[in-house]
């Protein structure tokens, strides 16, 4: 039995970034759809590494990522749902005098956005965590940021989508849209939804969609590998990444210390994700080196998801440039989940007032027409979490 | 060309017997299993230093025990042994492998996996308490240990297992205060004509129920809201009997569990297509009688892929033995693989009238309270599971588990995945196979952050 | 009858002769013997093997059959083990409640 949906807004794509939009689009008074090809906040946005950080980030996401952070704030209060979000801070070693420099320019250019790093010696970085392993020459520390339970975080913001009254609808895979005189028609299996706007937050699948208006963005699967271990006496109390993004731990508030290594195999047509026994053994030699004391420690689980990556690491944010009344939000290449929060707010000033104030021209679909832009991005190796 | 390079994943009686038809037939298999020594759940061979006669640890089985023990170190350099080596994970065609801490690897053309089976586990009041085992857990605690779970010990179980752990207790010298049986005796009665389509074993069940009789101890069936009670530590066990009154009995030691489930984890990650059994109410990778699995390089055999007890798994082993030599275009023995396929077809129908024997306990599921713990890893109530069910909108396992850590911990689900699939399906008010299965994650069992290679 | 709370929650049926194995439970000198896995060395000498992570209780195991995971217990040395399918070791040193280290 076929079923239609009309709506101002849908939105295709149930991460954290759709859902938040949703919740947004309903308080600004729209009446939304989402489609979802699986369940709400279970693709990159429920299996990542629970990272809440700003500090590392290029710098074009810093406004966003400080505007988000103010909302992880409040965040369980208007979800009603504890996301075990421990402001932890998170500290970035630096194992050579070049990491150090590196730290050093970065929490230069990141002050100008108003983000305060603390830069520590050998000394002190020995004196806070003194049992990390001697590779370790100094780091800068960023208070403000922290971690939470990803697992909880997209499906609240669905369940209150659907509160204030959002059509939220799990296990439809979109396999086509296209532009009607009165907007779009988005089709979902025997389900076609009719709307005035549409939101691509599809994630890997961004790319697929923003295609089928026109529009190109090469956008790669990314499969971050994780492992955890059993829960352990607490000893981690900060999250912790490195120069370089080759390792990166934290330890939730139950004792599971969870940690990165490297990047597991991923086929994002039929979402399916495993993580690779080589990047995990990796991972836990690379995490081992510099923290000994978990020598003992037993592996208990280790996963990975797809996320969608692009060329130049940063996420697709804005206008279509062929289409009016498309709103593009997605490729947040391995780092989108301190982001959503504040996308969803942003999905909603594009929708209703045509702009945001946050600056978001960096992330313009348009980039990826540009001449040179593969050049430009060649030297870009690494993704930190 | 070299000959194909077949693993065998478990040495109980159907990874013995498949190892042994690959050998017979030049192919040099690679058994692995975690145990120290071969010989599977049933014929545990007790540990160096704790050995006993064979008739004391295997009673009517022994000289079946003595069989299989034998089949690995018979065969000699044609087979190519690695015991205390878990396999932690299958992607592709390769085993990821630990041996005394360190990591390995096998790559294989084909892979026979002979897993077994554990206890399934249905919480009750009081099931964490220290003291507490499975009777399983209890059973190996007497052979393989020549140990007894507590001074009183009271057993409580639904299959045929639990006469038979109360018997070996008692022949030991336990002393056994209560067999107390989940599922009403008329559920046996009827199924008699079924069961003595095997008679030995049928028999054997009878001795022990028989034997249990005349020692003392209460002995009951149809027995419903088990509870545990102690502080610390087991103090008593207290039901509610057919006759719908509360009775306690004083025991330091408890040994509980309702049936058996598949160790199913490898084949999952194997990627064998699962199929629910509603007779068992477990999911299990589908394999044809001659255990051949969805995956063309993989092959079940044993209770790893579904119950069938010692006989048929050994059956199975070397049944899906043949099934890989005729997939590698081998010759094979037409006759023995009809003698065998009839024998299996034979023990089917004795498996079925036994399942009937001893229905699933579903009142046990049903009555588990809110605040009880449904995940002993984590230490989940159940009332987290209705949360996420009937607050979250959580309408099968796998989000259960993200929403509330049911499966998470140690075990990966191993333990409590069973019970939260039955309460989910009460909860939504559907039948269980509608409310998923835990999807395996490597790896099946904790490994080190630091292994060394093997 | 009703065990003291820090009676062993194992016996042995079966006894079996040859050297003993010394090795200690928080401090505490204690024997095993040979065969004996760290599982049935501990609980023959105390009702639990470790503290449960999530609430004010302890654990003593559930399926000695490798398979619930409930029995890893520290050693002094830092080493954590699977108790029902390590064997014990001469001179072992198992904590269970931190207690008194050697
Ligand atoms: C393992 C891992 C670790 C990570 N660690 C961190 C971290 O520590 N910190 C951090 O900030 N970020 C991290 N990230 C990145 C972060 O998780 C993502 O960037 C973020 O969740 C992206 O959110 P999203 O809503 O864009 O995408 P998703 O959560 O992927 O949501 C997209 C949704 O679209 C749906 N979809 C796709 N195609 C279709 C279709 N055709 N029809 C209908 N629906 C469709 C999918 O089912 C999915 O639910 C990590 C990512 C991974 C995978
Ligand atoms: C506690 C218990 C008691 C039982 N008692 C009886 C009984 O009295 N009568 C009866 O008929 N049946 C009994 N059964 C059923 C029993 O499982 C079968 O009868 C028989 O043992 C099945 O043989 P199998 O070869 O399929 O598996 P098993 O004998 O269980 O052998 C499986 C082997 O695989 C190994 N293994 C599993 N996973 C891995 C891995 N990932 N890596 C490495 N090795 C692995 C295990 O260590 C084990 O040795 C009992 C089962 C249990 C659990
Ligand atoms: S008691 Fe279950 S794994 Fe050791």
């Amino acid at each position: 039995m076929s079923e239609k949906l009309a709506v101002d807004a849908c939105v295709v794509g149930g991460g954290i970034a759709g859902c938040a939009a949703a919740v947004a689009l309903r308080k600004a008074g729209m009446t939304v759809a989402v489609l979802d090809r699986g369940a709400c906040g279970a693709g990159a946005s429920g299996v990542n590494f629970g990272g809440v950080r700003q500090q590392g980030r290029n710098l074009h996401e810093l406004p966003l990522a400080r505007r988000s952070r103010r909302i992880w704030d409040t965040l369980a209060a208007t979800l009603e749902q504890d996301l075990e979000f421990d402001v932890s801070g998170h500290i970035k070693l630096a194992r050579s005098e070049a990491d150090m420099a590196e730290l050093e320019q970065y929490a230069r250019d990141a002050r100008e956005y108003g983000l305060e790093l603390q830069m520590l010696g050998a000394n002190r970085v020995r004196s806070e965590i003194p049992w990390l392993g001697d590779k370790v020459v100094g780091a800068s520390l960023s208070p403000e940021d922290g971690q939470a339970n990803p697992r909880v975080v997209g499906p609240a913001f669905a369940r209150l989508a659907r509160r204030l009254g959002a059509e939220v609808r799990e296990h439809r895979r979109v396999t086509a849209a296209r532009r009607t005189e009165r907007g779009f028609a988005v089709e979902a299996g025997d389900l076609t939804v009719e709307s005035a706007w549409l939101v691509n937050s599809a994630g890997v699948f961004g790319g697929t969609l923003a295609s089928w208006f026109g529009e190109h963005a090469p956008v790669e699967p990314l499969m971050p590998n994780m492992l955890v271990t059993e829960p352990l006496p607490y000893f981690v109390s900060r999250s912790i990444g490195v120069c370089g993004g080759d390792v990166y731990l934290r330890q939730t508030g139950r004792g599971n210390v969870i940690f990165g290594g490297g990047r597991g195999w991923g086929d994002a047509e039929i979402a399916r994700s495993r993580p690779l026994t080589d990047q995990s053994l990796g991972g836990m030699q690379r995490t081992l080196d510099l923290v000994p004391a978990l020598t003992s420690a037993q592996v208990i689980r280790s996963w990975t998801g797809i996320d969608g990556q692009t060329p130049d690491r940063i996420p697709v944010i804005g206008h279509s440039s062929t289409t009016p009344q498309l709103v593009h939000a997605f490729g947040f290449s391995g780092h989108g989940f301190q982001l959503g929060p504040v996308m969803g707010e942003i999905i909603a000033e594009l929708v209703t007032q045509g702009r945001t104030p946050t600056p978001i021209e960096p992330f313009a679909i348009e980039r990826f027409a540009a001449e040179g832009f593969a050049a430009q991005t060649a030297e870009l190796t690494h993704t930190e979490h | 060309m070299s000959d194909p390079v077949v693993a065998i994943v478990g040495a109980g009686p159907a990874g013995v017997r498949a190892a042994e038809a690959l050998a017979q037939a030049g192919l040099r298999p690679i058994v692995f299993d975690e145990a120290q020594r071969a010989g599977g759940q049933i014929y545990r061979q007790p540990p160096p230093g704790a050995e006993r006669p064979g008739e004391d640890l295997y009673g009517f089985e022994a000289g079946k025990a003595k069989s299989v023990h034998a089949v690995l170190s018979d065969l000699g350099e044609r087979v190519v042994y690695r015991p205390r080596t878990l396999v932690w994970n299958v992607y592709e065609q390769r085993l990821d492998t630990l041996t005394d801490g360190g990591y390995g690897e096998q790559a294989f053309d084909r892979l026979v996996l002979a897993t077994g089976a554990m206890d399934r586990v249905i919480p009750f009041p009081g099931w964490t308490l220290p003291g507490v085992f499975t009777l399983g857990g209890a059973q190996i605690a007497l052979k393989a240990q020549g140990v007894s779970i507590g001074r009183r010990v009271a057993f409580v179980g639904a299959g045929p297992l639990l006469p038979l752990i109360a018997h070996q207790y008692a022949k030991a010298g336990a002393e056994v205060v209560a067999v107390l049986d989940v599922t009403p005796f008329s559920a046996r009665a009827r199924q008699a004509a079924g069961l003595l389509a095997q008679p030995a074993t049928f028999a054997k069940g009878l001795y022990y129920t028989a034997r249990n009789a005349l020692r003392g101890g209460t002995r009951a069936s149809g027995v419903r809201k088990l509870r545990v009670e102690g502080d610390g530590r087991v103090e008593a066990l207290v039901w509610t009997g057919a006759d719908g009154r509360e009775h306690r009995v004083a025991c330091d030691a408890v040994g509980a569990s309702f049936g058996l489930r598949s160790e199913s984890q490898l084949a999952d990650l194997a990627g064998c297509r699962f199929a629910f059994d509603p007779v068992t109410r477990q999911w299990a990778p589908e394999r044809t009688t001659a255990g051949r699995s969805s995956r063309p390089e993989v092959y079940l055999a044993g209770d790893g892929a579904g119950i069938g007890g010692a006989d048929v798994a050994e059956l199975q082993g070397r049944r899906a033995a043949l099934a890989v030599l005729e997939d590698i275009g081998r010759a094979v023995d037409a006759s023995e693989v009809a003698r065998l396929d009839a024998a299996l077809a034979r023990q089917a129908r004795f498996r079925d009238a036994l399942e009937a024997a001893y229905p699933y306990p579903d009142h046990l599921v049903a009555s588990i309270a809110d605040d009880e713990i449904l995940c002993r890893c984590e230490g989940v109530t159940a009332g987290a599971l209705r949360d996420a069910v009937r607050e979250k909108g959580a309408t099968e396992v796998n989000r259960v588990k993200a929403f509330t850590r049911i499966g998470m911990g140690r075990c990966q689900g191993r333990v409590c995945g069973h019970a939260a699939a039955e309460l989910v399906a009460l909860e939504r008010g559907c039948p269980v196979s509608e409310a998923g299965r835990l999807r395996g994650q490597p790896p099946v069992k904790p490994i080190p952050v630091a292994g060394g290679a093997a | 009858m009703t065990a003291a709370p820090n009676a062993p929650l194992f016996h042995r049926l079966v006894d079996r002769s040859g050297p003993t194995i010394p090795f200690t439970i928080d401090g505490v000198p204690a024997v095993a013997q040979p065969g004996d896995l760290l599982m049935t060395a501990i609980l023959l000498n105390r009702p639990a093997l470790r503290p449960f992570e999530f609430a004010d209780a302890h654990r003593a195991g559930f399926c000695f059959m490798a398979a619930c995971q409930d029995c890893w217990v520290n050693l002094a040395d830092g080493r954590r083990v699977r108790a029902c399918t390590t064997p014990v070791e001469n001179g072992m040193a198992v904590v269970i409640d931190g207690g008194a280290r050697v």
